[in-house]
């Protein structure tokens, strides 16, 4: 109990005497997460859609496939972009491995098939909805797509805050690529795991704090924006 | 001059499902005008019917639906509206510009177009509203404004009104005329058989999939051919 108190008092000191270690590793926390956030979404939510659309011979077994992958382990996706990057891997030459590019690397390849595979879930619905309407209207299948896409930007947006949500908090496979390195690619969660490991308790706690408050803050904000943007429409 | 798509010529049309024939075989024509309204009990295969000539069936090895011009071209110059309006959440002006968009239309004059048809059936006071809050009546029209507004040579209706009251009943009633005597052909089921005195130049009258009649109006009622047509006139239950 008494732990907690002091990480409580540990996170409101840190902020509000902003603290400029505190500042760095979160916003690098933020960098790398909301980056990966975006590029997963830009891939896995046409291909959620896609997958909706589409009959194809091995749809199924590309989205139990896609939908296995979701419970990839963070530490194995982190080992094999670590060998595929490191200096003796196929990608070495460019000298990405214990870089903010090699963490989001990892985050990508742990998003896209989480933020796929809700993205498929909504558009299905959707796609039964409309489905006769677009076929009747001869639309052709990009513009069946970009339909989706649009009207259910509001379910999508959620299959992308779910993204952020394990992003935000994954610790095994940015350690890996990542390294941990002070001021280079240091993040929220890996300076925890970090402290907890020195046994500075109020510290961890208090990074784990500013954490949960992070990701709330950043739900909060895009909700908001996201009604306001409707509310504006009626 | 544009070559009409009209008329349809339909031979053998075979509609399955898992081994099971769903209607036909149906061989007619449809001609280049006039108001058709297709009747006969519940499972009848009316809707199936208008989907098959919609062409959103697929039509069973043997038979076959032709077109005055092909087949690709001429399903972008038809339109149809279905037994429960399916409302796109978008507002009820962006639901009528939709197909003008996906057709090639800039956004801006296709808002401006959707605008004047949204006047034409009254509902310009919900252009702003999402679809997805409108009354069933409001629904209908707005259903029917989407499938006008690329000006179709022919519209299928899978009962529009089944939903409808009286009096919003007549409003599309009205509406659905006036695009009729602006030329387009109309194919339109209803249960109403009130609704298809009033509006039917011929009937056609199906049962257990299977097209049994197809005679105009006023001598389909007076003097059904089939017994079936007779009982389903009279009320009684069709066997
Ligand atoms: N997807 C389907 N799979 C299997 N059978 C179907 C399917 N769709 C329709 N049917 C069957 O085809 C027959 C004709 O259906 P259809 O919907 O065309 O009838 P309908 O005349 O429009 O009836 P209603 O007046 O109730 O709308 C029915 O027996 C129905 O059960
Ligand atoms: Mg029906």
């Amino acid at each position: 109990m008494n732990e907690l108190l002091a990480g409580l008092l540990e996170a409101g000191r840190l902020i509000v005497t902003v603290d400029a270690d505190l500042i760095e590793i979160s916003l690098r926390s933020l960098q790398v997460t909301l980056t990966a956030v975006a590029i997963a979404s830009a891939i896995g939510l046409p291909l959620g859609c896609w997958l909706a659309v589409r009959r194809f011979r091995f749809r199924r077994f590309v989205i139990a496939t896609m939908n296995a992958l979701m419970g990839l382990p963070p530490v194995v996706v982190g080992l094999i972009v670590y060998l595929l990057l490191s200096r003796a891997g196929p990608f070495g030459v460019f000298g990405l491995l214990f870089t903010p590019t090699a963490m989001i690397i990892a985050q990508v390849i742990i998003l896209t098939p989480l933020i796929a595979s809700i993205a498929h879930q909504a558009i299905r619905e959707l796609w039964a909805q409309y489905h006769d309407l677009l076929i009747s209207m001869n639309t052709t299948r990009w513009q069946r797509i970009a339909t989706l896409l649009w009207d259910g930007r509001r379910a999508l947006l959620t299959a992308s805050l779910a993204g952020f949500g394990r992003g935000i908090g994954e610790v095994g496979a940015i350690m890996i690529v990542g390294g941990n390195i002070d001021n280079a690619t240091r993040v929220l969660t890996t300076a925890i795991s970090l402290e907890t490991g020195k046994g500075n308790f109020s510290l961890a706690l208090a990074l784990g704090f500013v954490l949960i408050g992070l990701a709330v803050l950043v739900n909060l904000l895009i909700h908001t924006l996201s009604r306001t943007e409707v509310s504006g429409r009626w | 001059m544009v070559t009409s798509i009209l008329p349809l010529d339909v031979k053998n049309a075979v509609v399955r499902r898992r081994g099971k024939t769903l209607l036909g075989p149906v061989t007619t024509t449809v001609s280049d005008s006039g108001l058709s309204i297709v009747m006969g009990p519940n499972g009848a295969g009316k809707t199936t019917l208008l989907r098959l000539l919609h062409g959103m069936e697929r039509v069973s090895r043997g038979g076959s639906l032709r077109w005055q011009i092909p087949e690709e071209e001429a399903r972008a110059r038809q339109a149809f509206v279905f037994q429960a309006p399916i409302m796109m959440r978008r507002t009820a002006l962006d639901n009528v510009a939709y197909p003008l968009m996906t057709h090639g239309v800039s956004k801006k004059e296709a808002r401006q177009r959707a605008g004047a048809w949204l006047e034409r059936v009254g509902l310009t006071d919900s252009a702003q509203k999402q679809a997805t809050v409108l009354s069933g009546g409001e629904r209908q029209k707005l259903a029917l404004a989407r499938a006008l507004i690329r000006k179709p040579e022919i519209l299928f209706l899978d009962e529009p009104c089944a939903n409808l009251d009286g009096r919003a009943t007549r409003e599309f009633e009205t509406l659905l005329m006036q695009a009729f005597k602006d030329g387009t052909r109309v194919v339109m089921s209803t249960h109403d058989i009130g609704q298809a005195r009033r509006l039917a130049e011929d009937v056609w009258f199906i049962h257990h999939g299977l097209i049994l009649e197809q005679t105009p109006a006023a001598e389909f009622f007076a003097s059904p051919k089939t017994s079936e047509a007779r009982a389903f006139i009279n009320g009684d239950i069709v066997e």
